[in-house]
């Protein structure tokens, strides 16, 4: 079939169209009566019939077709949004999802969608109805068009803010015709008035303005104790902004329609309840401009890209290497040079393979949403940070494990609902899904409101497991009986559920993170809930290492792992539990020799009067490896040892260094008792 | 049934090397390439026939002893010395052994299932025999010989 060619970038952009109804449909159940977002889906499943229909998948083409139907009589107004309706087009993205799967495996993309089809039907025939049509349609009918920009929650924010001494504005700013970067603009005016008050609301939503959608205005309601004047200067104060045009709210019972209808001057309700056709028509002059600034490159070609680097910077090191040997000025500067823009290009290529965290949260929201339908249990899901980059290789791995945590967390965390009422919490349990940077690692962090971790329970059960004993029980802190959970086939839950704790728990997750170079670990306050943290290495393909050398072996040490090196005269090795330490800064820290751990054959045997030492840590652990030399700091580029070697003891992998040689990188963590 | 019938038909390529004095093959089709030995870094805490990892194009290779991974007494290292580097599925492999020589072509009329033991080798790892005019050929079960799950019971057993 010459579709062939096409066939790829169909797969590709059915599974955007799909994410981004998905996500539509969630904020659309939590507001329902928001029109704006039932033509985002509108336009998604539009495409995707178009799409489908292209390429001859008639299933699905016949399916975005009833979809869009029930859509359209509820952007018309004809329509109210119910539950079940939610459920049976959650249902469809289903189908439609498993769809594409059956594609991409080279299926045709089949289903039996006539059952599904037969219940949209009956929705735009009207034969479902029930209660929540008729409230609905009253409050339609009831709300003034403008506020439709405003729900519920954000009207009473602004009246409790007023209340308490507080002034809300609506600032509407307009960029100039002539700007080039507006969603830089608009950023910088989200900047500095976030620094004057509160932003609770934008039109269109802060994502749509980093996206560019939108034309020349966009408006935001601002909560401050500031004057009118003062903003309106710290606005005027971006650059290429034309006009800024502010308005105090004063949500009264009432008169709120009209004061509202007031600021909300012709343009904004055009927006809100923009026409298909309208809406249609400005998607294409955004897509128009942003063809000419990205391009979509296949994963492999960076991976090549990336492995035709890596030997560059083999070769780089060799080059140094010499040219240090040579002694020759002109060339030493020379290769200095190339190590320079060799490193730029190092900084865009890794750069290239970033990727938001979005990716992988992306699915998280439905997944609860579907969770807590099934464990009967309310719960939000906040997602915040999901701009956050990744390496695309711990992105492809992230997955499994977060999903895993997540789900741990929704049922053994959160408590049921009565449970929750009756020790005084709200019905809704919350799970704080949060990524961020710091330093050279990411951080994620799933946290959650719900009971906490149980110590005596999982005291119980390692004791039953056999993990540790009565002994360990009583002087065990509770951060480290917590840290039981990853011990492995460890499972809290009484009740297996289908949801967690198949048997496989939390150590496959540990072992998974520890893999990709991270760590986990958890905390809990009783009654309050629990955190998990996960720490991530930004990437995995080139990192900073620190060459040491034990008789006639090179070894490279992360240098993520280490806090220092040092060097200690023989007599400062004290002992302590038949340990060798010494006293680093004040602190007491265990030595390890490499040379006894590796059983590195001893080439000669006089004693030296001084010791080197790398102190690497792991959490607030320390531990000093004791070596011979120092050779230096280097990037270096990781390999692994391949599938014939695997878990071999303290060992994470291999590199190449500049003479051709391997060195394999130390494991800092399997050393740090 | 299908290989058989080419077993029948065609004869076995075959890369000859030797070890203890004995001539052993293994399939053309399983050798990517033969090395000269070179510097290999050793890898701590791994079975004793696993001799480390040398950088080979770029690609960090394992290497083992098969003498060592054979059972047989191991020897040390001379002029002759050579590293087969072999695929198994997907695993790339280098083996040491005594020399490589030689490639030849095997009717496979000659092939014969091989005997409980030869030359100190245990049947599990061979394919079969071949008796060519003068000498004695083993065929090599590559499979087996680099079988990882038997590899690590062998790891257990050395604790």
């Amino acid at each position: 079939m010459e579709m062939n060619q096409y066939l790829d970038m169909f797969i590709e952009e059915s599974k955007e169209h799909l994410q981004a109804i998905n996500d539509h449909l969630l904020l659309l159940e939590k507001e329902p009566s928001n029109i704006a977002t039932v033509n985002e889906i509108f336009r998604s499943a539009h495409t995707l019939k178009g799409m489908s229909a292209t390429m001859g998948f008639e299933d699905m083409a016949n399916l975005t077709h009833e979809m869009e139907n029930v859509l359209d009589q509820v952007r018309n107004g004809k329509l109210v949004v119910q539950t079940n309706m939610m459920d049976l087009i959650f249902q469809c993205v289903d189908i439609l999802e498993s769809m594409v799967v059956s594609i991409v495996n080279g299926g045709n993309g089949q289903h039996d969608v006539s059952s599904v089809i037969k219940h949209l039907r009956a929705i735009v025939s009207g034969e479902s109805n029930d209660q929540g049509e008729q409230t609905g349609e009253q409050e339609l009918l009831t709300l003034p068009v403008s506020e439709l920009a405003l729900d519920e929650f954000e009207r009473s924010v602004i009246k409790q803010s007023i209340e308490s001494g507080f002034t809300v504005f609506s600032v509407k700013t307009m960029v100039r015709d002539d700007c080039v970067l507006k969603a830089a603009r608009a950023y910088m005016v989200f900047d500095s008035l976030e620094s004057c008050g509160e932003i609770i609301k934008s039109i269109p939503t802060v994502d749509e303005l980093e996206e560019e959608k939108f034309d020349k205005t966009f408006e935001v309601f601002l909560i401050t104790k500031k004057q009118k004047s003062e903003i309106e200067k710290v606005v005027l104060g971006v650059s290429e902004i034309e006009t800024v045009f502010i308005e105090e709210i004063s949500l009264k019972e009432t008169n709120s329609g009209q004061t509202l209808q007031e600021i909300h001057t012709s343009e904004q309700p055009s927006q809100v309840l923009a026409s298909g056709e309208d809406v249609e028509h400005k998607n294409t002059t955004f897509k128009k401009s942003s063809t000419g600034k990205t391009i979509r490159v296949d994963i492999e070609r960076l991976d090549i890209l990336m492995n035709l680097f890596s030997e560059l910077v083999i070769d780089r090191g060799r080059l140094e290497e010499l040219s240090k040997e040579s002694g020759n000025g002109a060339l030493i500067e020379a290769v200095e040079h190339m190590s320079r823009i060799s490193g730029d290009l190092q900084n865009i290529i890794l750069n290239m393979r970033m990727v938001p965290i979005e990716q992988v949260f992306n699915r998280f929201p439905r997944m609860v949403r579907d969770l807590a339908k099934e464990l009967n249990k309310k719960m939000d899901l906040v997602i915040e940070g999901a701009e956050t980059e990744l390496d695309r290789t711990v992105i492809d791995e992230i997955g499994d494990p977060l999903v895993h945590i997540l789900r741990n967390s929704l049922d053994h965390g959160l408590e049921s609902l009565e449970e929750r009422v009756k020790t005084g919490k709200s019905e809704t349990g919350t799970v704080l899904l949060k990524a961020y940077h710091s330093g050279n690692h990411v951080f994620i962090e799933i946290k959650d409101d719900g009971k906490g971790i149980n110590r005596e329970k999982v005291l119980k059960k390692a004791l039953e497991k056999g993990v540790i004993n009565e002994q360990q029980a009583q002087i065990l802190t509770d951060k480290e009986v917590y840290d039981l959970l990853f011990t492995s086939g460890f499972s809290t839950a009484e009740k297996v559920s289908d949801i967690s704790g198949r048997g496989v728990g939390l150590d496959v997750v540990k072992t998974k993170i520890e893999s990709l170079g991270g760590m986990v670990s958890v905390d809990s306050t009783p009654g309050k809930g629990t955190t998990f943290l996960i720490q991530l290495p930004l990437t995995l393909s080139i990192i900073s290492a620190m060459l040491v050398q034990i008789e006639g072996e090179k070894y490279a040490v992360p240098l993520s792992s280490i806090i220092e090196t040092a060097v200690f005269k023989r007599e400062q090795i004290m002992r302590a539990h038949q340990q060798d330490v010494i006293d680093f800064r004040g602190r007491i820290v265990p030595l390890v020799s490499l040379r006894n751990i590796f059983h590195i054959p001893l080439q000669d045997d006089h004693e030296k009067s001084e010791i080197s030492v790398v102190i690497v840590r792991k959490g607030d652990k320390m531990a000093g490896l004791v070596v011979d030399s120092f050779i230096g700091q280097q990037e270096i580029v990781l390999k692994s040892l391949g599938k014939y070697l695997v878990n071999v003891f303290a060992i994470s992998g291999a590199t190449i260094l500049g003479n051709g040689q391997v060195a394999l990188i130390i494991d800092c963590n399997t050393l740090i008792k | 049934m299908e290989q058989e019938l080419k077993g029948i038909l065609n004869e076995l390529k075959v890369i000859v090397f030797r070890l203890q004095n004995e001539d052993y093959g293994v399939e053309v089709n399983q050798v990517k390439s033969i090395e000269r030995l070179e510097q290999i870094t050793r890898v701590p805490k791994t079975p004793k026939f696993v001799k480390g990892v040398i950088n080979l194009r770029g690609v960090v290779t394992p290497i083992i002893d098969l003498r060592g991974r054979l059972e047989l007494e191991e020897s040390p290292y001379t002029e002759d010395t050579r590293i087969i580097i072999v695929a198994v599925e997907d695993l790339e492999i280098g083996l040491i052994v005594d020399a490589a020589n030689d490639v030849i072509d095997v009717p496979s009329s000659l092939i014969e299932p091989a005997p409980k033991v030869v030359g100190g080798v245990k049947a599990t790892y061979l394919r079969g025999v071949a008796k060519l005019e003068n000498r004695l050929l083993i065929l090599l079960n590559l499979n087996k010989v680099l079988n990882l799950e038997e590899i690590q019971q062998l790891e257990e057993l050395e604790g």
